[in-house]
């Protein structure tokens, strides 16, 4: 009857979001193809150096997994702060400046190895929380927009952090702008022989957890959610809603700072960035792919991590520009966030499965 | 109308439309439209009227079905293809710009220019008082909408309509916003328009209005016309049996109220909007336990923002309110649901639930804090437990808890806040138009979950546009008019429903003492 109908329906519609989104990295190989066809003489072989590189040596494929744990961290960072529909940025600043935190820590902190570890990226992820604050209490007291401020905040945070990475961590006997080196052992280790994967790869599996399990289980996560819905809605039912806010954008912050110190101590012995890091940004794309949901983003973060890694192995064994990539990687996020793609299609099958429904509206 | 004579101007012939939530919406719709006639629509919340105007406006197009405009099928893509071949369409909430007057509303998208690019100001008002004249409107053109009255802005919706060359006119619950003298009013110039040759489709959820202005009625019930009939040989009962698909009791019995206890006091409540238009001027009153006291009213006249002010949406200006003798102090939400005040709000889509979040999730927004396992995480096998429960009480029609809000029909979402708020610890109620657009067996139920509540001692205010639900469910009665409580009726039963209009439109104004028996 017209209760199973609908429960058809909702089915139906979450086959069909899978389909989309198959079909649309499809579309997106597709063209890239046609681009590539272009470009170079060999396009098969180059597509299939893209698709199999990443598998061809343990050391290849160890990088996809060492570039896919901060690609994770940033997103979940992004996730947090978006259920409260806060479109804060600043995790690029936070992960910047976790990750100066954490290498000041590892250089100077005279403690025991795992002990500094975990002061370091604490301190990493108070500091990324500072970042995120801003925005976000600037929003809330005086309803400022958290776009263009955590946009703005994101180069205040690269300059403060180059200052400081100068004034007390660069070493001025190194040939290159780098820090001192980190302490004997203070580092996240080496998880396989040969390879740079470092134990930050649980660390990153705690923090998935934790965030679903916060989101989606805790008092906490429900009011964070409501808020993010309907901001008038949790006012309504008696939500602290600018409380939930500062709470999620904090924790957010807090993610990404670890992120960045994870970064720091997992895959560099020395600081060296002299420019933001860009993962803020991969941020927002991967909850673009995960639909904002932190179960999907290590997912998703492993998918681009992928194939950034194919790229930079078909570029080295062909003619084919890297940027190729960054194309097919922009094609199937428009593919994937345009809600009205195949919308007809989905239409016509949903009428198809409610045709000779006797049941109305209920 | 049933001569020979008629002739079917307008004709839908097995109308199917599907929402891409899946929502069938119109089944079979089969739908004839006689030239000059009155035909009115009835139908519950749901069952697709709307649906059905919206796609003889062009605003949605069907999936199956034909539709026929003098004989001839015709395809509805757009509005404005609609609007070509003469029908017009006057929507619920109004489409007017609020800053301009009635005579730029009239002409707006089709202005007369002077040289091709100047508006012409002259022509502009010739072409608008001209057309008021001709139908018997009396209204002053120059006037900005902003300043007159809801009835005058139908009235410049219907203008624009006839205008654009409407001969068929689609009026969307033209009367849900308006005072019965305006009512009147309305049905005096719809059946001008009648004897002038136009066709309207009046869509309604009231009978008596059907009785009284219409030829022939069309009943439709879950997304299928049921049946088509002549007025006059008809009865209100039957229609509202053929819409339900089950007698209705039109009226609830109700014991007497048991006045108890001193719930709620306030004192000078003052609001001044954003655009300083003082909306509450010293209102005072009380609230007994076991009593329902209703707040009649023309909207606009500060009946919101009472709701919104005694429910922590708003902030008072100036005043005072107390609950069981003790001065409030915080006046957040979260500080009124503590004291036991809950609130069904006016707009249950962007205030009263999260709409693309689940039933369950809706119903415990407020309850999160008492359904925690270890104080921190969700305990969902007890929510899941209560969620089931409650949904049954209430009647929502669902598959599971976890089908999402939007996914349902106005009439279960309304019981999906009745479902929140009333199963919450309360003393107090505040129900802002709780029945409105939503169907009759929905208002049935909530109507007498009130009442319920009432007999239980609990104390409630309605805040309604709908005189019925004021006279059906009240005990007393204020009618706030200009932001000031005007009158006041101790005993609802004495009432009449012009009575009530004069004071709602402010014709007629009680005395200040009269109105501080209130404070008895």
């Amino acid at each position: 009857m017209a209760m199973n109908m609908n429960a058809k329906v909702d089915r139906y519609n979450r086959y069909f979001s899978i389909i989309r989104f198959v079909v649309a990295v499809f579309i997106a190989f597709f063209i890239s193809f046609v681009i590539m066809a272009f470009s170079t003489e060999h396009p098969f072989s180059a597509l299939l150096n893209l698709f199999i590189g990443p598998f061809t040596t343990l050391r290849r494929f160890s990088t996809v997994l060492e570039t896919a744990i901060p690609l994770t961290f940033a997103g979940l960072s992004v996730c947090v702060m978006f259920k409260a529909r806060q479109f804060n940025l600043a995790s690029e600043g936070g992960f910047f400046l976790g990750a100066l935190t954490s290498a000041i820590v590892a250089i100077y902190m005279p403690l025991p190895p795992v002990l500094s570890i975990i002061l370091a990226l604490f301190l990493a992820g108070i500091v990324g929380s500072l970042v995120c604050g801003i925005p976000g209490i600037c929003k809330v007291k005086w309803n400022s927009s958290e776009l263009v401020l955590s946009l703005m905040l994101n180069y205040v945070a690269l300059y403060i952090g180059t200052f400081i990475f100068n004034q007390v961590a660069k070493d001025p006997s190194s040939a290159y702008s780098a820090s001192f080196p980190f302490r004997e052992g203070v580092n996240l280790g080496n998880l396989i022989p040969k390879t740079r994967l470092h134990y930050g790869i649980f660390l990153v599996a705690v923090f998935v957890v934790f965030t679903w399990q916060f989101i989606y289980k805790t008092k906490w996560g429900m009011k964070l959610r409501i808020v993010g819905e309907n901001l008038k809605f949790g006012k309504y039912v008696g939500i602290g809603t600018t409380g939930i806010i500062m709470m999620s954008q904090l924790l957010g912050g807090f993610i990404a700072g670890v992120g960045g110190g994870a970064e720091m101590l997992g895959m560099y012995s020395r600081f060296q960035w002299s420019a933001l890091p860009g993962y803020g940004f991969d941020g927002v794309v991967l909850n673009i792919l995960a639909k904002e949901n932190p179960a999907y983003i290590p997912i998703a973060a492993f998918a681009v991590a992928y194939l950034r890694i194919g790229a930079d192995y078909m570029y080295k064994k062909s003619d084919v520009a890297s940027e190729i990539v960054a194309i097919i990687e922009a094609l199937v996020i428009v593919l994937v966030a345009a809600n009205a793609f195949l919308e007809k299609y989905h239409h016509k099958v949903i009428t198809r499965v409610t045709a000779g429904d006797k049941g109305g509206k209920e | 109308m049933g001569d020979m004579n008629s002739k079917v101007v307008l004709k839908a012939e097995g109308i199917v439309k599907v929402y891409p939530n899946g929502v069938v919406a119109n089944k079979d719709v089969n739908l004839e439209i006689v030239a000059g006639e009155i035909h009115a629509l009835i139908g519950e919340n749901g069952a697709g009227k709307s649906t059905l105007m919206k796609i003889l406006f062009g605003m949605e197009q069907p999936e199956k079905g034909k539709i026929y405009l003098n004989g001839q099928e015709v395809t509805l893509d757009s509005p404005k293809k609609a609007i070509n071949l003469g029908i017009g369409m006057v929507h619920q909430h109004f489409m007017l710009v609020e800053s301009l007057t009635i005579a730029e509303n009239i002409v707006l998208g089709k202005e007369p220019k002077k040289n091709g690019f100047f508006l012409d100001r002259r022509e502009m008002l010739k072409i608008s008082s001209e057309v008021a004249e001709k139908y018997n409107f009396s209204i002053n053109v120059e006037e900005k909408i902003e300043n007159v009255s809801v009835g005058v802005k139908q009235e410049t919706e219907i203008l624009k309509a006839l205008v654009r060359g409407a001969k068929i006119l689609i009026l969307d619950e033209p009367t849900a916003v308006l005072t019965p003298q305006e009512t009147k009013n309305l049905f005096e110039e719809l059946r001008n328009l009648k004897k002038q040759g136009h066709t309207i489709i009046f869509i309604s959820h009231k009978l008596n209005e059907i009785m009284e202005i219409c030829d022939r009625v069309t009943i439709m019930r879950h997304g299928v016309t049921v049946e088509t009939k002549e007025v006059k040989d008809t009865s209100p009962a039957e229609i509202s049996s053929k819409m339900v698909g089950r007698d209705v009791v039109l009226h609830i019995d109700k014991l007497p109220a048991k006045k108890g206890e001193l719930c709620l006091e306030a004192k000078d409540l003052c609001y001044t909007n954003k655009l300083g238009k003082m909306m509450l001027d010293h209102v005072s009153f009380k609230l007994y336990a076991g009593e329902i006291v209703s707040v009649a009213g023309v909207e606009g006249n500060g009946q919101s923002e009472l709701a919104e002010i005694l429910s922590g949406m708003k902030e008072k200006n100036e005043g005072e309110i107390l609950i069981e003798n003790k001065r409030m102090q915080d006046y957040s939400p979260k500080a009124f649901r503590e004291k036991g005040v809950v609130y069904i709000p006016e707009d249950r889509m962007s205030v009263g639930s999260a709409e693309r979040m689940s039933i369950r999730d809706n119903i415990f927004a407020c309850k999160v804090d008492q359904y925690l396992k270890k104080n921190v995480f969700l305990d969902e096998s007890r929510m899941e437990k209560d969620a089931k429960k409650w949904i049954e009480d209430f009647q929502v029609l669902c598959f599971s808890s976890k089908q999402k809000v939007n996914m349902l029909s106005g009439g279960n979402i309304q019981k999906v806040v009745a479902a929140r708020e009333l199963t919450e610890d309360f003393k107090i109620i505040i129900a802002e138009q709780p029945t409105r657009g939503i169907d009759a067996g929905t208002s049935e139920l909530i109507r007498r979950k009130l009442i319920e509540f009432r007999d239980a001692g609990a104390a409630v205010l309605l805040i309604s546009a709908d005189l019925n639900e004021v006279f059906e469910l009240s005990d007393k009665c204020v009618v706030m008019w200009n932001g000031k409580i005007n009158a006041y009726f101790e005993d609802t039963a004495e009432l009449t429903e012009e009575e009530l209009g004069y004071y709602m439109l402010g014709v007629k104004n009680q005395s200040k003492e009269e109105v501080e028996k209130i404070w008895r």
